[in-house]
């Protein structure tokens, strides 16, 4: 399992999830704090390649031992890639939620919903932590 | 000196690998009617090339393998059991006396109503009962968990919207609902949509008003809720959702707290299920058997399973008293083979009969009594800084703690807590349910427990906390003293292994 860290340059949003902005496309996943409340994930359920990702929507589930949970998309776009090592090995979200645990990529539609993400400094306030 | 012990061969975990060829449990005499040829009776393509590979096995070894794995069970039988929601009160003995007796255990399912007048009458009575506890007049007993009772009351809830010509979407239930409520709606049709919760734990009427709007079907409740808390606002629910013409749909699950003192009829409820196997004692844990039998108000009852056991007017003829109605033109159909769980309907009524309405109620008073008495025990030092309960009001038949407190002045978390306790012989409450709760911890004694079993899960419970405070590795490391110690839970998941491999 990794420590708690929050990466600087990611942007968070409140349901726990992060992205990391590459120009016109942008990879997801999901926060330390999430995982670390999931407990051992068990079962990643991803989207299609090509289906389209509604900001502040459900766009998958993960399993863990605990519960299933549903992950929130931070942007809108399409998706181009998941991350197929997942089904092998979900336990890469517990152990590295930021780098071998990302979820999917994907091709931003709207620049501006960025806007609405929270800063490194601003999810760590909304976690209290 | 010392002793050799020869060591015991590994232990078999299933029958399979007690088997050895040409053991036999049962010899059966030579036959002494004429032998049908087994191609003659069935098809072909139906009949073994060879035969299953079924455990061979002498009576004693069965005996003593299902023996063994039995005495490594923690049961209701064992020790206190205090699992939140679960309800796991004493199941009396004499239940199983009557359920044994040939009327009831030899009677088959497929019987002519007239030759089955006691089972109906039975069924008929404990229905009458139910309707009795829940205020509404009219009870299905077909639906056979509280999950399948949820589905029926959904099924009611579509066929009566249908009915008007209304096509509804959506149901709601609250944040704090137990899983098979979302369950359920997804499974019928539905969209969930989730109601949250206020401070005081009830439903945020807030929230509620804005959710609840012309597409809805249904509102799904548990009162009191899944924190043990009766919602104070029921009434002005129950008008919010009439007012859009929705049903109302009550979870019985927490009826343990209520019997005889307030009834889901009176408060407005359409639909309410019973988990027999909860407050009327169905031995119960593993899954079943259990019964969801439903009651239903006037508006709801066309639309009832079929068929429906029924008294018939004394002017029959040679008719039966007790009967099966099939009649029933809106009904939502079948929704079990047979009549449902008769056993358990033994069981249920002559809990019911032993105790009388007065010991119904006095069962609810004394729940409740328990649980706030366990409840202020463990507020006391010592234990309630480290599980603070999370909502501070007067509790119902359960309650729930938050062990964020252990985990941060002590390093340890629910999960361990709940380990280390079955070192004590307690089986561990509900953890982690509701999640609204951080680190969850749901406590529900029931009303047969002692005064001397609470106050020793108290003093159990501190003990534990202190030895903590000294040594967090302890608990994190739990059980000792069990068959089988941590499970990989996330392997066993990932990874399940649901065949018996034989040899070749």
């Amino acid at each position: 399992m990794a420590d708690e860290n929050y990466p600087d340059g990611l942007l968070y949003h409140p349901e726990h999830d992060w992205a990391r902005i590459e120009g016109e496309e942008a990879t997801l996943g999901i926060t330390w704090f999430a995982q670390d409340a999931l407990g051992e994930v068990v079962f990643f359920d991803p989207p299609a390649v090509g289906s389209t990702l509604t900001a502040n929507e459900s766009y998958a589930e993960v399993e863990s031992v605990k519960a299933v949970s549903d992950v929130y998309a931070p942007l809108s776009g399409e998706v181009i890639a998941v991350n197929d090592d997942l089904s092998g090995s979900p336990e890469r979200i517990n152990d590295d939620p930021y780098g071998e645990g990302w979820l999917v990529r994907i091709k931003t539609a709207e620049a501006s919903e960025r806007d609405s993400l929270l800063d490194v400094a601003a999810y760590r306030e909304l976690l209290g932590r | 000196m010392s002793t050799r012990l020869i060591p015991e061969p590994a232990e078999a975990v299933t029958i399979f690998e007690r088997s050895k060829p040409g053991r036999r449990a049962f010899t059966p005499p030579p036959t002494d009617v004429p032998e049908v040829a087994i191609e003659e009776l069935l098809p072909a393509e139906l009949i073994r090339r060879e035969p299953p590979r079924l455990p061979e096995i002498a009576e004693p070894e069965i005996v003593r393998h299902y023996n063994n794995l039995s005495k490594k069970n923690f049961d209701l039988d064992t020790g206190f059991y205090p699992l939140g929601s679960c309800t796991m009160k004493h199941n009396p003995k004499l239940n199983e006396r009557v359920a044994a007796l040939p009327g009831h255990a030899k009677l088959h399912p497929l019987q002519e109503p007239a030759y089955a007048q006691g089972a109906l009458e039975l069924m008929w009575r404990l229905q009458g009962a139910l309707a009795e506890v829940s205020g509404l007049p009219h009870v299905s007993l077909q639906p056979s968990a509280g999950s399948h009772g949820e589905l029926a009351g959904l099924l009611l809830t579509r066929a009566y919207h249908e009915d008007r010509g209304e096509q509804r979407t959506k149901v709601l239930t609250p944040d704090t609902a137990h899983g098979t409520n979302p369950a359920t709606v997804v499974m019928a049709g539905y969209e969930v949509v989730k109601v949250g919760t206020a401070p005081d734990g009830g439903i945020d009427l807030e929230d509620l008003e804005r959710k609840a709007t012309p597409d809805v079907a249904c509102l799904m409740l548990t009162n009191p809720n899944t924190l043990g808390l009766f919602d104070l606002n029921i009434e002005r629910i129950a008008e919010i959702v009439h007012a859009i013409g929705a049903t109302l749909y009550y979870d019985g699950a927490n009826l343990n707290a209520v019997m005889g003192i307030s009834r889901p009829g009176d408060m407005g409820f359409d639909i309410v299920h019973f988990n027999l196997h909860k407050s009327f004692t169905q031995p119960h844990g593993g899954g079943g058997p259990g019964a969801g039998p439903i009651a239903v108000s006037e508006r709801i009852e066309p639309y009832l399973p079929t068929p429906q056991v029924v008294q018939r007017p004394p002017d029959n003829g040679d008719g039966p008293v007790y009967d099966l109605d099939f009649d029933r033109p809106s009904s939502i159909g079948r929704l079990r083979g047979f009549q449902g769980n008769y056993g358990v309907f033994v069981r249920s009524y002559a809990y019911i009969c032993s105790v009388g309405g007065d010991g119904l109620r006095e069962v609810s008073e004394t729940a409740v009594l328990n649980a706030n008495y366990l409840k202020a025990l463990l507020a006391d030092d010592g234990i309630g800084e480290y599980l603070p309960v999370a909502f501070d009001r007067m509790c119902m038949h359960e309650f729930v703690l938050s062990g964020s407190g252990a985990r941060e002045a002590l390093g340890i978390r629910t999960l361990d807590i709940a380990k280390r306790l079955l070192d004590h012989r307690v089986h561990p409450p509900t953890v982690y349910f509701p999640l609204l709760v951080d680190e969850a911890l749901m406590i529900e004694p029931t009303e047969t427990e002692t005064k001397e079993t609470l106050d020793r899960f108290a003093e159990i419970m501190r003990e534990l906390l202190a030895e903590a405070a000294e040594d967090p590795e302890i608990a994190r490391n739990a059980p000792y003293s069990t068959p089988v110690r941590r499970l990989d839970e996330a392997g066993a998941a990932r990874r399940p292994v649901v065949r018996q491999p034989l040899p070749e």
